[in-house]
């Protein structure tokens, strides 16, 4: 079921944007994998054994992501996710990657939640700090033509409120995805966006833990 | 540091499978991209040393990222090319200075070798706009397995005073090549041709 034809890694320092040059530049990272998709051409109701089969592939990439940004998990403080399906499959093909990319990266970060629960729609917490990525990891996805270009959204991994980590990445595969392709996609960055400045919640005044505040 | 870099990016694009056959090892291709300011942007500018000294900079700064991004040693680098793409401000001119007095020389050092010409390609663009680097084998032009191209691009650059320049290094060829002509492991590589 799993065909991983193509990966394509980027990763970018954004030293200033046009003010202040920032002291340690801002890395975000993107990973990019080309599937075949096996639902191509046609109207298949069962779909979810290929989230199963998915979650490998999100770990694999999640850690290929981390090593190319060659910084230690601990650093990370934003992610997102993205799925650009081929012409001949359809929206809900790209659904089948909330659970495996998004699962992958908080597991890399640290997640202790339930996996079985959390699959099911049920990943509620415990009080207090209990770990990293805690928040939802944002997505994006689309039906797309080779080269389609996506913009994948990232916010701050513990808290989705903090408004100096609400970004986003442009991400697309030269030549992907073929009508019976997907190109699944992950994203993560160090930090606030270069010269964030419009207030609201900060990453330093978290207090609730529920992965929102 | 002269030039005034406000992005690096570095990707690697890999090729597991092509056509449904399996490539293997798998084709690996790095491209790096400066975004850098135009010290010349709005005006004519007559003498263009400082982007020759630019395109000197970035010739090493960009050709040891995609080495160190393949993880290779510098000597297993098989095909080369660069790339610029001239902001509104700009003129074409200032892509040639920074691509192909200097930038050679420290490219060739982060490969170890490269008796082949760099091949090139250059325009003016706003942002997001993409350019086609194109891809020979960097110690002899005419091996076939090797011309490609590889597509670079910046979402927000260049701003019209900016320069997005780009340099791509590979560890191998296309990835089903089967159209004939001088293989790699035919080459002399002493005239830069054959």
């Amino acid at each position: 079921m799993i065909e991983i034809r193509r990966i394509l890694t980027h990763v970018e320092d954004i030293h200033h944007e046009f003010g202040p040059v920032a002291a340690q530049p801002l890395r975000r990272g993107a990973i990019a994998a080309v599937l075949r998709n096996p639902f191509a051409g046609r109207y298949e109701p069962e779909i979810l054994p290929m989230m199963d089969a998915l979650g490998p592939v999100g770990l694999d990439m999640a850690q290929r992501l981390r090593a190319a940004m060659d910084v230690p998990a601990e650093r990370i403080e934003g992610y997102g996710k993205g799925a650009i399906v081929g012409a001949a499959g359809e929206l809900e093909h790209g659904a089948l990657w909330h659970v495996p990319g998004g699962y992958a990266m908080r597991e890399l970060l640290g997640w202790k939640g339930d996996r079985n629960a959390y699959a099911k729609g049920q990943g509620g917490e415990k009080k207090g700090q209990p770990a990293n990525a805690l928040a939802i990891v944002p997505s994006t996805k689309k039906v797309g033509p080779p080269g389609a270009a996506l913009d994948v959204p990232l916010t701050h991994i513990n808290a989705s409120y903090v408004r100096s980590h609400f970004d986003a990445m442009e991400v697309r595969v030269p030549g992907a995805p073929a009508a019976d392709e997907i190109v699944f996609i992950l994203v993560m960055s160090t930090g606030p966006r270069v010269h964030a400045r419009v207030a609201g919640l900060k990453a330093a005044d978290i207090a609730q833990w529920d992965g929102l505040r | 540091m002269t030039s005034k870099i406000r992005k690096l990016i570095v990707q690697v694009d890999e090729t597991r499978i092509e056509m449904g056959k399996p490539v293997d090892p798998p084709t690996r291709r790095a491209l790096a991209m400066a975004v850098i300011e135009n010290p010349f942007a709005g005006r004519y500018e007559e003498n263009l040393d400082a982007l020759i000294s630019i395109g000197e900079e970035l010739g090493g700064l960009l050709g040891d990222k995609c080495v160190a991004a393949l993880g290779i040693a510098p000597a297993d680098a098989q095909s080369y090319g660069k790339a610029a793409i001239v902001g509104e401000a700009g003129e074409l001119e200032h892509a040639a200075a920074i691509l192909h007095p200097k930038l050679g020389a420290p490219l060739r050092k982060a490969v170890e070798k490269g008796a082949a010409l760099v091949p090139s390609s250059k325009k003016r663009g706003g942002l997001g706009t993409a350019i086609d680097v194109p891809l020979g084998h960097k110690d002899a032009a005419f091996v076939r397995s090797h011309f490609d191209a590889m597509e670079a691009r910046v979402a927000d650059a260049p701003r019209a005073n900016e320069i997005v320049v780009a340099v791509v290094v590979t560890d191998s060829g296309r990835p089903l090549s089967r159209i004939g002509g001088l293989q790699a492991n035919e080459i002399k590589g002493e005239d830069g041709l054959r």
